[in-house]
């Protein structure tokens, strides 16, 4: 029978929850690295026992841990990230320039062919990728040699690069997003990048139209049409239908377009999910609801999934890391909150459920399906 | 031999208990002391210091016989009585937990 694991960071440490497939009945394994704030763990698509975590602290720096027992055990891998080169300045909050300096690293991202082959998105924003399961890490300095760097700016979490995905169609095309950069291709496995921002508009940057600059905070594609892209960007929800050559708006009926996660149907590629969040100001939900909004339609028309879900006085957040979807039929839905809470639905959204109310604050939710 | 207690999160890290004990063959200072330490516990580099520059990282602070050593030169003599063993190296995460 089929079983879910969901992996869990959180501000002080990691968590492993399982479940059967029917997911109404779960194990919660953690902490792990207790007092250290984990910003994500991932399994390998080639190995699902082998996952990988990012360990980090404001006292004691960055860590690997890598496991091969399904999180049972960990082992500590290469911490060393070392920019390519001279480092060279990004602009700091104000404008003025600022060196780049590596601080943490945000996403993991397993290779979908090579259980030893991670990229890792660090702040300040960088990407670096690894093929020898985590010993030893490399910059693709491309991305920040692509010229825009200078015009990098950080979000209110700093200059990170939280989002890879991996093209299941094409090994050589990754998409990257930078808050607040915005979002990069590559065709050529990482050695050359363009900016893909084209329709995205910020009236926060001084040309709202601007190649660079965007707060992008979360793209999700479908992996049975990776040429979709779905971005949550700081305010608007975006789409693409050409690899990110141009975007058109989505927000349609939402209550709030700013948000952080977005993520897609594991069966269905126009069925998408989003958490409308109040303002960029107030980071909790309109109205004191927490709602889950779906759209079958690809983006525009939303309908809000509320069964199960505290609808008064709840002000969490939902962080950009924070949602996944299994692979089961039919498809799970998981987000975690700033208050500790991890729901689930195991019908596509139409009901939730939380598995655990009091964990530290989630910083990530991943899911892997396993046989 | 030279004494050095870590905080418990590099314990942890180091699958070390108590006190570790350093043998130190140069003289006895605090670039000494860490590069023995992270020659025995490689898990430990990048922890204390930063990995390119040798420093120390902003929220760690060195102290001993009573006596803050975090802004002296990584070179310096540290004092005697660590050189001697008989008053222990700490390698302390700053106070900022609230």
């Amino acid at each position: 029978m089929s079983s879910v694991r969901v992996l869990v960071g959180t501000r002080k440490g990691a968590f492993v929850l399982t479940s059967d497939g029917k997911r109404e009945h779960w194990d919660v394994n953690g902490p792990h690295f207790g007092g250290w704030e984990i910003y994500h763990l991932k399994g390998s698509p080639a190995d699902p026992n082998r996952l990988y975590a990012s360990q980090s602290g404001g006292w004691f720096g960055q860590l690997i841990q890598v496991s091969n027992d399904a999180g049972k055990t960990w082992e500590p891998a290469g911490n060393e990230f070392a920019y390519d080169g001279v480092p060279g300045a990004h602009q700091w909050y104000d404008g003025t320039p600022h060196p780049w300096e590596f601080k943490r690293v945000w996403h993991l991202e397993p290779s979908l062919t090579d259980p030893d082959t991670v990229y890792a998105g660090v702040e300040d924003a960088a990407l670096f990728r690894t093929n020898d399961a985590g010993r030893t890490w490399q910059e693709l300095s491309g991305l920040r040699g692509h010229g825009s760097g200078p015009h990098w700016q950080p979000g209110a979490g700093g200059l990170c690069l939280h989002t890879i995905l991996l093209d299941p169609g094409d090994p050589k095309r990754i998409f990257i997003a930078i808050s607040a950069a915005g979002a990069f291709r590559t065709d050529d496995g990482g050695t050359t990048w363009r900016p893909i921002n084209r329709g995205l508009k910020s009236e926060s940057i001084p040309d709202p139209n601007a190649e660079v600059g965007h707060c992008v905070h979360r793209i999700a594609l479908h992996a049975s049409r990776p040429n979709v892209l779905f971005m949550q960007k700081h305010w608007d929800v975006m789409r693409s239908d050409d690899a990110g050559d141009s975007w058109h708006e989505v927000s349609g009926n939402l209550p709030s377009d700013f948000g952080f996660p977005i993520d897609v149907h594991a069966h269905e590629p126009e069925t998408i999910y989003v958490v409308p969040i109040k303002s960029d100001s107030e980071h909790y939900p309109p109205d004191g609801k927490l709602r889950v909004y779906r759209s079958r339609t690809g983006g525009n028309e939303w309908e809000a999934l509320t069964k199960g879900l505290p609808q008064q006085d709840c002000y969490v957040n939902v962080l950009r890391d924070a949602m996944a979807v299994d692979s089961l039929d039919s498809c799970g839905v998981y987000f975690g909150t700033s208050g500790g809470q991890v729901y689930a639905s195991a019908d596509a959204g139409d009901t939730w459920g939380p598995i655990v109310q009091n964990l530290p604050p989630v910083c990530s939710v991943e899911v892997q399906t396993l046989p | 031999m030279i004494r050095v207690e870590l905080p418990a999160h590099l314990r942890a890290l180091a699958h070390v208990e108590g006190e570790v004990r350093l043998d130190v063959e140069r003289q006895a200072t605090q670039r000494a002391v860490l590069d023995a330490l992270e020659a025995r516990y490689p898990v430990l580099r990048g922890t204390i210091r930063d990995h390119v520059t040798q420093e120390r990282r902003p929220y760690v602070r060195f102290f001993a016989c009573q006596q803050d050593l975090s802004h002296e030169q990584p070179d310096a003599p540290l004092p005697d009585a660590v050189a001697a063993g008989t008053e222990p190296f700490l390698v302390v995460g700053a106070m900022a937990g609230g």
